[in-house]
């Protein structure tokens, strides 16, 4: 069975180009990052990507407008949102949901928003290798569609070497959790993603496939295939 | 526990799932060591032995001549500030919980010092984020920090002031949880952290209130502090929140002034009052001291403010610079930029007998006080 590939772009004017190159180099889901100003969970590479777009004028109803065009151009990925909780303080948290399904999200991941918080909100949730197994199963229980399985105790952004928590939690969470498991953070490179696709359901790319957006959709499409061709 | 349910509608742990499980642990320790008597003796021997407490309470005649206005010495605490009440209190927390490396964030460097302090004392790894801004505006304090054996990391992005040093200790806890605790310096954070800082800083109000019954026989009219993120605040009003008729005022920076001018939002892991624009996004916050110059503050704070409880005024650059200019010709104290907030706005109240929180001393702040001034 093939493997589900995730990647990850900054909303901005070129999103949608950029989301229909990395579906052409084999992209399955696309997510699409609302900047915030303060992003406690990434790393260098997303949280200067984020200042990036703030200084372009990319606030909650730009990056509503990128999704919408983004899912004009591709009608049938799923497309999701990934922000934190400040933005849907701000926006109102149903309204927001409201308007990023309206807009054509198919779900969405607040990284500041952990299982249990506003469980009403649907949304994709992510799991650590510190989750006890009582929160792995609280995540799997509240997730929607898949689980995100963060692969390390740290921020977004490439690492040297896989994970040596991943094997240990994907072992955790399948006994608990019956829902897809996608693995990521540090994963940058077609060797970790053969490796990561080995234990879990799919992966997800996020500060490479952005360092690869940085030189145009042609670049993206080509990492992205690089990906594609080993999982 | 839901998000909602700390302060009214403020708290909360809005933080990366990675985090979740040390923050249960803290709870949990923390609950633990609140019935711990060997725990508080443990820290009431510190306070006493180390930190110099119980700090005096010292009427200023001169600077406020027509009132009985008292000082809480905060400034007379081993490394000029209340911040070290925290940061023993933490370390001692930290100890129990089994972590060997502290971390932390600092802005004018006075609880980067603390935790510098602390962690020599007892021959903990320290590391402290600070921006590069506030690095070049207090030297002396980078200098304290290494000279201790901390590690200062320099933060040279965004406003390179509090606000990015704070995410960065909190990224650097989310890479090093097992083995690090996050000795965060004021009541801000995901819970269950206000909590703890409140009840280690509540020391300076409960002494305060037994110091003025001593002295006058009465309560205060009125207990004023500064607002930065809100410690030294929480810590003085917590002795009087109880005593109806005590006035309590809490003094922000006016370019800082995240409950004067805020808004609902969620930073740091915490739904509170904080500076941001109507998309969420958070401002840039200005003030001469840089203690103050942060875009949120505890969620406590915005609770006491919508409950009506507490009073949020604002002081000014200038009116903070008179204040630290007049206390120190007319008593012989200089104070901490950060407590001249609180002193500019405490000589102008109605009130009659006031007791102002005088949370540190203004070493630190001489080159800068002293070039707006002349």
């Amino acid at each position: 069975m093939s493997k589900a590939l995730v990647v990850y772009l900054m909303a901005g004017p070129d999103t949608p180009d950029l989301a229909h190159a990395a579906v052409d180099g084999g992209a399955d889901t696309v997510e699409i990052g609302f900047p915030f100003s303060d992003p406690l969970a990434d790393g260098p590479v997303i949280r200067r990507a984020a200042e990036r777009a703030l200084a372009q004028g990319m606030r909650t109803r730009q990056c509503l407008d990128v999704l919408a065009r983004t899912r004009e151009r591709l009608p049938g990925t799923p497309l999701i949102p990934m922000t934190y909780s400040s933005l849907l303080e701000a926006y109102g948290w149903e309204r927001f949901a409201e308007d990023v399904a309206a807009s054509g999200g198919s779900s969405m991941i607040v990284a500041d928003l952990p299982a249990g918080e506003r469980p009403s909100l649907r949304r994709v949730q992510l799991v650590a290798p510190t989750s006890t197994d009582e929160r792995i199963a609280l995540a799997g229980a509240e997730t929607d569609g898949w689980l995100y399985l963060v692969t390390i105790a740290g921020t977004t952004g490439a690492r040297g070497e896989l994970s040596p928590a991943l094997p240990g939690l994907v072992e955790r969470t399948r006994r608990l959790v019956d829902a897809p498991l996608y693995a990521g953070f540090g994963i940058s490179t077609p060797a970790h993603a053969r490796a990561a696709t080995e234990l879990a359901d799919g992966i997800v790319v996020g500060s490479a496939a952005l360092e690869a957006a940085e030189d145009g959709p042609e670049a993206l499409r080509d990492f992205v295939a690089s990906l594609r061709a080993v999982i | 526990m839901t998000a909602a349910t700390e302060f009214g509608a403020y708290g909360g742990r809005y933080v990366p799932e990675t985090l979740i499980p040390a923050l249960d642990d803290l709870t949990s320790k923390w609950s633990e060591l609140q019935r711990d008597e060997s725990f508080r003796a443990e820290l009431n021997e510190l306070l006493t032995t180390y930190a110099g407490r119980p700090t005096p309470l010292t009427r200023a005649e001169r600077f406020a001549p027509d009132k009985r206005l008292y000082l809480k010495r905060e400034d007379l605490l081993h490394t000029g500030a209340h911040k070290v009440n925290n940061a023993l209190g933490q370390i001692v927390l930290a100890r129990r919980l089994g972590k060997h490396r502290i971390v932390a964030e600092t802005g004018a460097g006075q609880h980067g010092v603390a935790t510098a302090t602390v962690c020599a004392r007892f021959g903990l790894e320290c590391v402290v984020y600070m921006g590069e801004e506030d690095m070049r505006r207090q030297q002396p304090n980078v200098e304290r920090m290494r000279l201790m054996g901390a590690t200062v990391m320099p933060v040279d992005f965004g406003t390179k002031t509090l606000k990015e040093a704070t995410s960065e200790a909190i990224r650097d806890w989310i890479a090093n949880v097992g083995t690090t605790h996050y000795l965060i310096g004021s009541c801000v954070g995901p819970a269950p952290y206000p909590e703890i800082v409140r009840e280690l800083q509540r020391v300076i109000g409960d002494e305060a209130r037994e110091q003025i019954l001593a002295a006058e026989g009465r309560l205060p009219e009125a207990v004023v502090a500064c607002v930065g993120g809100g410690s030294n605040a929480i810590g003085i009003f917590y002795g009087f929140l109880d005593d109806e008729d005590v006035r309590i005022v809490g003094v922000e920076a006016a370019g800082a002034a995240s409950l004067g001018t805020g808004r609902a939002g969620v930073l740091h892991g915490a739904r509170s009052s904080v500076l941001a624009d109507e998309d969420g996004q958070i401002a840039d916050a200005h003030s001469i001291s840089a203690g103050l110059d942060y875009p949120g503050v505890g969620p406590e704070h915005a609770y006491l403010r919508d409950i009506g409880r507490v009073e949020y005024v604002g002081a000014t650059d200038a009116e903070a610079l008179a204040a630290f200019r007049d206390l120190a010709r007319t008593e012989g104290i200089i104070p901490a930029l950060e407590p001249s907030h609180a002193l500019a706005r405490a000589r102008e109240l109605e009130e009659e007998l006031i007791l102002v929180g005088l949370s540190g001393r203004g070493d630190k702040d001489l080159a800068e006080a002293l070039r707006h001034l002349t």
